[in-house]
């Protein structure tokens, strides 16, 4: 894996003197950028990748947001290991929008010069190599630095835990006492990767950095945000996607003590005040008269009637192998069914917030976001501001799980404070988070699929209808083809077919009234994956085989195999069980990380489904931080079993019916099964960690709920009712 | 005024009676540790001691702590050294972390009845505590190494 340090066209490094004295290595992006381009000059420093201070200091400066994934500690260690870093000297700091920071995941939008953002499961896959690159060249140019000192050859020189040796007299100098020199270097044009079996600190399940502020309560994030003068304010929203305040009276809200200002912003009424609870009381005391606009008449079943209704016509075409018609005609026995899928919310457990300070030619903006590009182009847009004008600081992030790709938070906290002339702090109650997210899309699945004599798929149709999350992302609109095909919506579903199947078919039909959609931990990939590894289940059943020996049989891909086998053997699949649990496997491909899970799962009588334990199989090529890597796909798991076994979001009256945990249950401690996850480190590209685990989980699920009750489970969430027997 | 103790010291809060203490303590004496996740006793983000009492200071008006001990996750220690935060650090337990400060209150609470609780009474104390990260196994972990490090 040798890389140019210079090789790409799209990114250089920068190296400079920085200010407080040192070496500090930076990206430069060449060409016109639109959106930041004057912000790499002014803050270059800030956004350096890596500081090397005259104390012997390595500060790392990461672009990424963290919320639980770990980039606080994945992406220092990558550069560690090829600055050949001493671990305990460093240290790490939120970077702000920078180009330097862009997300090469976002392929598609090189041309504006990328994004920078955290989501799809990219930090340490997509943005880890920028910064190991930056590493590779700032320990060639404090080596080069000390062998010119010291007249020597450099390749007699190596380096070492923030020291540079001269091998032949064991002469040493720390990395502190030669970044002076060494900023003077010139940037070096080619530096190799290290090869992986020479990493020291990549593959280790170091401490994480994060930790120690967790479990003090001193870490900042978006909602402990205090800025001098500052006020906060919550804001009464329609309740209904779309309405607007028709007019209002703030009489009562302005009596309450602490209220400031009750004033009127895009998303609705702000009303700002000292300190949160006088804004909270004000906002309760507001008189509004809401003009709830055309969606007052949405609801829930009319949609699914809809979606029943499409379903019966052609959609635009995602796969179409061989000819899926003939086939299903020709096949010795037909099977088919419907799978329905509801909304549901992120709940983030930090609700959504954002603290802006308006200056009158400039804004300034502390939020807990996975999109400080978008942000920062979105708020361009909506006030006129150029982007270089706006400035943004990522604070830690109470949960992210796509909801915070959005920005509508700091357009709130942005209008507010431009209003009142303060700066403002925004803070959306639980209610809020849970009536205005952008939902997983729901939908209808019609299957249908062919088998042979000897029971083996020979067609495969799945006709998808459902809401798009595109359509609800203006960055990524262009994305959403003329025809209707919402590619991330149908994620996993037929981008790629995992199971050698010679007829395949696969179309979508948008329908939407107006339920706001959008990106839900692994997106496409944790319904599609339900429905398809759950009607896969169904064809092993009607073909009255073992369900793991059938899939193997059937999977194309040896890293496909390699997890499922892995899962399956770790779990003991076919050994008996305690009485009355009963097991069920899945796998799914994602963010090109393979995940196989078997889940052992019980039915009482009562109809509740308790799941003992999940063996899970991943293979991401290759991990940074091991143990991390695990607890991505343990959460993982557990978050796509809240999706599935927990809450649903159900439209009523253009309003969502739900509103706070007492009505949108998620798991607590006693529904956390035990959770085992081996990692299969194979060849090829790395995966990602964050969303894969979640895929596989509520299929493996609803398959051993079958395996213990003969019943399908074709519609999220599941119910007691629906499984009860006594 | 509303004067009561938090972590050791003494506060006089000049706020509306019914005021939850969550709020007070977080925008009037300046301590964010404690944390927001629904306001109606459902998550345990917001999870302090009132008088060595673990208590849902999102539904508890501050008039309830008047002349009280108010003990919060900025008060455990000035180091990280209290043994359930060591357990927690040990274990790396969080991830976002939003959750942790409520997740330790309980803790420290729990251990200071039950010296060594079993899984069952583990998940019966920290049933009100969410985490959407998903790190309850960890967080099981991180208890019963408290209280091994707690002599239990
Ligand atoms: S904020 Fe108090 S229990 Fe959730
Ligand atoms: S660590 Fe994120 S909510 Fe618990």
């Amino acid at each position: 894996m040798k890389r140019t340090v210079n090789e790409s066209r799209r990114a250089f490094l920068k190296a400079t003197a920085a200010a407080g004295g040192g070496l500090l290595i930076a990206f430069r992006i060449p060409g016109a950028l639109r959106f930041a381009e004057a912000a790499t000059a002014s803050s270059a420093q800030v956004n350096a990748f890596v500081k090397i201070g005259t104390d012997n200091i390595v500060t790392v400066v990461i672009g990424q947001s963290e919320m639980g994934q770990g980039v606080w500690t994945s992406i220092p260690m990558m550069l560690a290991e090829e600055l050949e870093a001493d671990w305990s000297k460093i240290r790490v700091e939120q970077g702000g929008v920078d180009p330097a920071f862009a997300n090469p995941r976002y392929v598609g939008f090189r041309a504006q010069g990328g994004f920078q953002g955290t989501g799809g499961s990219s930090s340490v896959r997509n943005v880890g190599v920028n910064v190991r690159k930056a590493g590779a060249a700032a320990r060639q140019m404090l080596i080069t630095a000390a062998a010119q000192g010291w007249g020597v050859n450099e390749e007699e020189c190596y380096a070492e835990k923030n020291m540079v040796i001269h091998r032949p007299s064991g002469k040493k100098l720390s990395y502190g006492s030669l970044a002076e020199k060494a900023a003077k270097v010139p940037l070096p044009k080619y530096v190799p990767l290290k090869n992986p079996q020479d990493f020291k600190i990549i593959g280790k399940s170091l401490p994480l950095l994060d930790t120690p502020s967790k479990v003090s309560g001193k870490t900042v994030y978006g909602i402990d945000v205090k800025v001098p003068g500052m006020l906060v304010a919550t804001v009464a929203q329609c309740p209904v996607f779309g309405g607007k305040a028709a007019s209002f009276n703030a009489d009562k809200a302005k009596a309450i003590k602490g209220v400031r200002h009750v004033v009127q912003i895009s998303s609705g009424i702000a009303v700002v005040a000292d300190d949160f609870w006088s804004a909270k009381k004000g906002r309760d005391a507001l008189e509004i008269t809401w003009d709830e606009g055309p969606l007052a008449k949405v609801s829930q079943a009319d949609l699914f009637k809809s979606f029943a209704e499409l379903s019966q016509k052609p959609g635009a075409v995602r796969r179409n192998d061989g000819d899926v018609e003939k086939a299903l005609k020709e096949a010795a026995k037909k099977i088919e069914a419907v799978y329905e899928v509801p909304f549901v919310a992120h709940v983030c457990m930090e609700p959504m917030n954002a603290t802006a300070q308006w200056r009158g030619d400039s804004v300034e903006i502390w939020a807990p976001t996975q999109a400080q590009s978008w942000t920062q182009a979105a708020v361009a847009k909506h006030t006129g501001l150029p982007p270089e004008k706006i400035k943004i600081n990522t604070t830690f992030l109470g949960g992210g799980f796509g909801r915070r790709l959005y920005w509508d938070f700091a357009i709130d906290a942005v209008e507010t404070s431009k209003a009142v002339g303060a700066p403002v702090k925004v803070i959306w109650t639980r209610e809020d988070d849970i009536q205005h997210d952008f939902y997983r899309p729901a939908s209808y699945n019609v299957l249908a699929a062919g088998l042979d004599e000897k029971g083996m798929p020979v067609a495969w149709k799945h006709r998808i209808v459902g809401t798009s999350i595109l359509q609800y992302f203006p960055p990524f609109s262009h994305l959403l083809r003329k025809d209707g095909m919402d590619p991330t919506s149908v994620g996993g579903a037929g981008d790629i077919f995992p199971y050698n199947v010679p007829n395949v078919y696969v179309d979508y039909t948008l329908h939407n009234p107006g339920v706001p959609s959008g990106f839900w931990r692994s997106v496409g990939n944790s319904q599609n994956a339900f429905i398809m590894e759950s009607f896969m289940d169904e064809l092993a059943a009607a073909a009255r085989k073992d369900a793991f020996e059938y899939r193997l049989q059937l999977l194309k891909n040896p890293r496909d195999k390699g997890v499922l086998e892995l899962a399956a053997h770790k779990a003991k699949w076919g050994s008996p069980l305690p009485a009355g649990v009963y097991r069920g496997i899945a796998e799914h491909f994602s963010y090109n990380s393979y995940c196989a899970q078997v889940a052992e799962v019980s039915v009482g009588r009562d109809g509740k489904a308790k799941v003992h334990r999940i063996v899970a199989a991943a293979d991401p090529g290759w991990v940074v931080h091991p143990e991390r890597f695990k607890a991505q796909i343990e959460s993982g798991i557990l978050y796509g079993l809240s999706g599935a076994l927990f809450g649903e979001i159900t439209i009523k009256n253009g309003r969502v019916e739900q509103s706070n945990f007492d009505n949108y249950p998620v798991p607590r401690m006693s529904d956390m099964p035990k959770i085992e996850v081996y990692i299969l480190q194979g060849e090829g590209e790395q995966g990602g960690a964050g969303e894969p685990g979640v895929p596989s989980a509520s299929p493996a699920v609803a398959n051993a709920i079958f395996a213990a009750t003969g019943k399908r489970i074709r519609k999220l969430p599941v119910r007691a009712e629906d499984l009860r027997t006594a | 005024m509303i004067a009561f103790t938090v972590n050791g010291n003494k506060v006089r809060v000049d706020v509306a009676p019914d005021t939850p203490l969550l709020w007070v303590l977080r925008d009037t004496v300046g301590l964010t540790g404690t944390k927001y996740g629904c306001g109606i006793a459902q998550c345990g983000a917001c999870t302090v001691h009132l008088d060595g009492e673990p208590i849902r200071s999102c539904t508890t008006p501050v008039s309830q702590a008047a002349g009280r001990q108010v003990l919060t996750i900025e008060g455990l220690s000035r180091n990280n050294s209290h043994p359930v935060q060591k357990a927690w650090i040990a274990e790396d337990v969080p991830q976002c972390g939003y959750c942790q400060s409520g997740q330790i209150m309980t803790t420290v609470a729990l251990l200071a009845k039950i010296k060594n609780p079993s899984d069952a009474e583990i998940d019966e104390a920290l049933a009100g505590n969410i985490c959407r990260c998903g790190t309850y196994n960890g967080v099981r972990r991180a208890v019963h190494r408290a209280a091994k490090l707690m002599g239990a």
